[in-house]
């Protein structure tokens, strides 16, 4: 239950900073800390208690006692994408405090609110 | 100030609604049936130990080669921004030379952590670990690599080489399984072998050992270009 | 044993809250390293070892090393 408390949590932290903090920078943490407590959520649904990981190591292991393997592949392909697509923010993000001179969105003209 | 007390409230209502939600769902109690059905014939269909493995190459394998895309779509995106849309080109300039223990270590440890990364994505079907883990520890290697001798380039034509011949190695296998009797997009033709046996489940090692060498090569290069934008033309700020 | 999961889960909040609380980038930027470095060890309990690896070597290493090179290239602190 605490590992969805925790995971309400940050997604609630992360949506903070996507909405409050004006620096550019400030803004992608949330949102990389916004998609880590989403990851954490979907793989505690998957949790059972006293589970064991899904992989059949030894011969005689209870399929009925593994937690479930679904999240679990979700979330590999989502931490992957989550990184290539930071990285593709973080190169905007360089080219527009070139561009402007600034990383206040404030300042920013067109991305102002 | 008065902006805040509103936000506060809004993600308020935001977390409530999801603990409103995830009543209906207890933590620890009950699967999926899809889960609970891989769990039970994984291992017959597909003939690996790892089922987390089965599910990303074999049962959502199309996904798999969709997420590959997005990467390689990213990569090239991070590559683009940097050397064509950059426009005040400067020289290159002399950054702080880096320590002789960093110099040295390096030296030593890069081709254990490229060993290291190889393990993983070739017993991506009997262990924790795989194509997308062991490839990022391969480029990670790369980045201690850029932190020791700043002067590094890896060679972009081998990079997208490798990248090329891996996803083409993905796509190929897909398509032969299509020209089988029993045709499905990444059948599994080969044979099935031992469980727990180092050249077992079929196409799944090659799949995940071309992922790895794919992602290796895709955030060797986003690396690349990143390291290239502070030392080419970067400089002390 | 059981209270393992509660101490990293504040610990992982506590991280998370400073991150994006300090006015300095580059520590903002390791806080955040910080707090996926936890969270790796979460899905390790979660028995999601899988997850974990990726976690670890992505969303703790690479991610932070893109983000360390780009608060460099722009501005160090937060005004």
């Amino acid at each position: 239950m605490i590992y969805y408390l925790g995971s309400f949590l940050l997604i609630a932290i992360g949506l903070y900073a996507i909405i409050i903090k004006k620096n550019l920078i400030k803004i992608l943490i949330g949102l990389n800390l916004a998609a880590s407590g989403v990851n954490l959520l979907i793989v505690s649904i998957g949790y059972i208690k006293n589970g064991t990981a899904p992989i059949f190591s030894k011969i005689g292991i209870n399929p009925s006692a593994m937690v479930d393997p679904i999240p679990q592949a979700l979330t590999l392909t989502a931490i992957v994408i989550d990184a290539s697509e930071l990285a593709l923010a973080v190169a905007f993000v360089v080219l527009l405090y070139r561009h402007y001179g600034t990383l206040d969105i404030k300042k920013i003209r067109s991305l102002k609110w | 100030m008065i902006r805040k007390i509103v936000y506060s409230i809004f993600l308020a209502t935001i977390v409530l609604a999801l603990v409103m939600f995830f009543a209906a769902y207890p933590f620890g109690k009950n699967k999926m049936t899809v889960g609970e059905y891989y769990l039970n014939n994984g291992v017959a269909q597909t003939g690996a130990s790892n089922i987390v493995t089965s599910v990303v190459v074999d049962y959502r394998g199309f996904d798999t080669l969709g997420e590959v895309s997005v990467l390689f779509g990213a990569a090239a995106g991070v590559a683009i921004l940097f050397f064509v849309l950059a426009e005040n080109r400067r020289e290159r300039k002399n950054i702080t030379s880096p320590n002789f223990v960093v110099k040295v270590g390096s030296r030593i440890i890069f081709p254990f952590i490229l060993l290291f990364g190889t393990y993983i994505f070739i017993h991506g079907h009997l262990t924790p670990g795989g194509g997308f883990q062991g490839g990022s520890i391969i480029a990670s290697g790369f980045l201690l690599l850029y932190l020791a001798y700043p002067g590094t380039r890896v060679s972009r034509k081998k990079l997208s080489a490798v990248e090329g011949l891996a996803g083409l190695t993905f796509v190929l296998l897909g398509l032969y399984g299509l020209m089988l009797p029993e045709s499905s997009f990444l059948f599994n033709f080969l044979p099935k072998g031992q469980l727990n046996a180092l050249l077992s489940a079929g196409i799944l090692p090659i799949i995940y050992i071309a992922i790895g060498f794919k992602v290796a090569a895709e955030f060797a290069g986003i690396v690349d270009d990143m390291m290239c934008e502070v030392i080419c033309r970067g400089g002390e700020k | 044993m059981i209270y393992i999961s509660w101490i990293l889960i504040i610990l992982m909040l506590i991280l998370a809250v400073v991150s994006i609380q300090l006015k300095n980038l580059i520590a903002a930027v390791v806080a955040m390293g910080a707090t996926s470095l936890i969270i790796s060890l979460l899905f390790l309990l979660l028995q999601a070892p899988d997850v974990a690896m990726a976690e670890a070597s992505i969303g703790a290493a690479l991610t932070m090393i893109i983000y360390i090179i780009g608060v460099r290239e722009t501005e160090r602190s937060e005004k």
